[in-house]
């Protein structure tokens, strides 16, 4: 069957898609935070921004509840802390930044899906946390192109990922076929 | 500044490429799409790289259950103690796999304009009236059929800055996720035979004409319901490849 063409998510989305702990995916891990940049190397304020990971063990299993409700109100709990989802999403700030709380994953990256007002279809990318060894994906890019997926550790457990849509650092974005 | 554009400029744009990309037969719209100024600096350049791991994470994908959502969500129409103003509808329709397959028990979500044409957001300085009793934001999970059900209210039409005298045809915005992170897709639905399509540069971003078709719902008169509402029919397929171990079901 053809497809059902993609659509910007435009500006207007912030009631409907990003919630309380959107980007508290897991505590006592790891922190991941960048901006978002246009070619011109201007911070992106608009982008939503959705991962998906594996636990520290690898596992893809990702447990549901990540936007756990309250039945009697009808309010967002979020996640209850015991399970792992594997899914966190965040709207950048004013200044195009974003933070995420999670672990470590097992299999050495965060998938990343990228929306934002001009973006008519989403993009992919992935945070490599540190560099854990060999990775085939990341062995086959250029020097140059495969440090745009590699998040710098700042400091002990934070890690520093920038997102260039476009530009001289252009991000490595994906294509699954 | 200079001039601003005017739709003449930005109807120029769409023919030329349309004439340009004509008989390419391209499901999703290009990122690079002039007519719709946001994309000039929002565009990747580099070619995307191709990912041919069988392992790769984005083959499996986030799941949803019951307590992601609340039997109260689905209906826009009786989130505040009022009734919101406009024309009573109910979206429905089916979420499906290229291969034609129910996507069961995922999370659409939607958000949309007021019958004014005004979104409940603080950026959106549209000087059309808020409705106290909506707020345009409903979410769902698919069932074993992949089916979703909306009651809503229909949309206003709405103007943007992109250009002098731009018009959104009326619109709902969809988010979707399939078994995979990679069929993930956010779109928008359209209503049949809205005037304006032909002046919208994100509508025309998808430059063939089948393809921009699958955007607009069907008006379905055995769904509308008497006394009640107007009901519309919406199918949405997911492109993208799905892990093989999903065709076993889960
Ligand atoms: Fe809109």
């Amino acid at each position: 069957m053809k497809p059902t063409p993609s659509q910007t998510v435009g500006p207007f989305y912030g009631y409907a898609l990003p919630f309380p702990g959107g980007g508290e995916l897991a505590a006592g891990g790891i922190a991941v935070h960048g901006h978002v940049y246009d070619g011109a190397g201007d911070p992106v304020p608009d982008a939503l921004l959705e991962f998906w990971q594996a636990d520290e063990r690898g596992s893809l299993a990702g447990a549901p509840g990540t936007l756990r409700r309250d039945p009697t109100n009808g309010a967002i709990l979020g996640r209850d802390g015991v399970r792992f989802t594997g899914f966190g999403r965040v709207a950048t700030d004013a200044d195009g930044h974003w933070t995420l709380r999670t672990v470590m994953p097992g299999n050495g990256y965060i998938s990343v899906c990228v929306f934002a007002r001009g973006l008519l279809h989403h993009l992919y990318t992935r945070i490599y946390p540190g560099r854990l060894g060999q990775d085939a994906f990341l062995d086959a890019l250029t020097p140059e192109r495969r440090q745009t997926l590699v998040a710098a550790e700042e400091r002990e457990g934070v890690y520093r990922f920038d997102i260039h849509l476009q530009g001289e650092k252009e991000t490595v974005f994906l294509d699954f076929g | 500044m200079s001039e601003p554009l005017k739709q003449a400029d930005i109807d120029g744009e769409i023919a030329a490429l349309r004439a340009a990309r004509a008989g390419e037969a391209a499901d999703h719209p290009a990122r690079d799409y002039g007519p719709y100024r946001s994309t000039l600096l929002r565009h990747p350049k580099q070619p995307l790289v191709a990912v041919k791991d069988p392992e790769a994470a984005e083959l499996s994908g986030p799941v949803f259950g019951p307590s992601d959502v609340t039997a109260l969500d689905n209906d826009l129409t009786r989130q505040h103690l009022g009734e919101p103003l406009g024309e009573r509808i109910t979206v429905r329709g089916r979420v499906l796999d290229r291969q034609g397959r129910p996507v069961r028990g995922q999370l659409v979500e939607i958000w949309q304009a007021n019958a004014s044409g005004r979104y409940l957001h603080q950026r959106d300085d549209h000087s059309a009236p808020l409705d106290p009793n909506f707020s345009g934001v409903g979410r769902c999970l698919t069932g074993d059929d992949g089916g979703y059900l909306f009651t809503t209210i229909k949309p206003g039409a709405y103007p943007w800055r992109n250009h002098l005298n731009a018009w959104r045809p009326a619109h709902i915005h969809f988010s979707l996720f399939g078994s995979a992170f990679t069929q993930r897709l956010v779109t928008q639905m359209y209503f049949p035979g809205d005037p304006l399509f032909p002046y919208d540069p994100i509508m025309q971003s998808v430059t063939d004409d089948s393809a921009r078709q699958r955007l607009v719902a069907t008006y379905e008169h055995d769904l509308s319901e008497p006394e009640w509402s107007l009901g519309y029919r919406w199918d949405i397929v997911l492109d993208g490849p799905a892990a093989t171990w999903m065709e076993e079901g889960r």
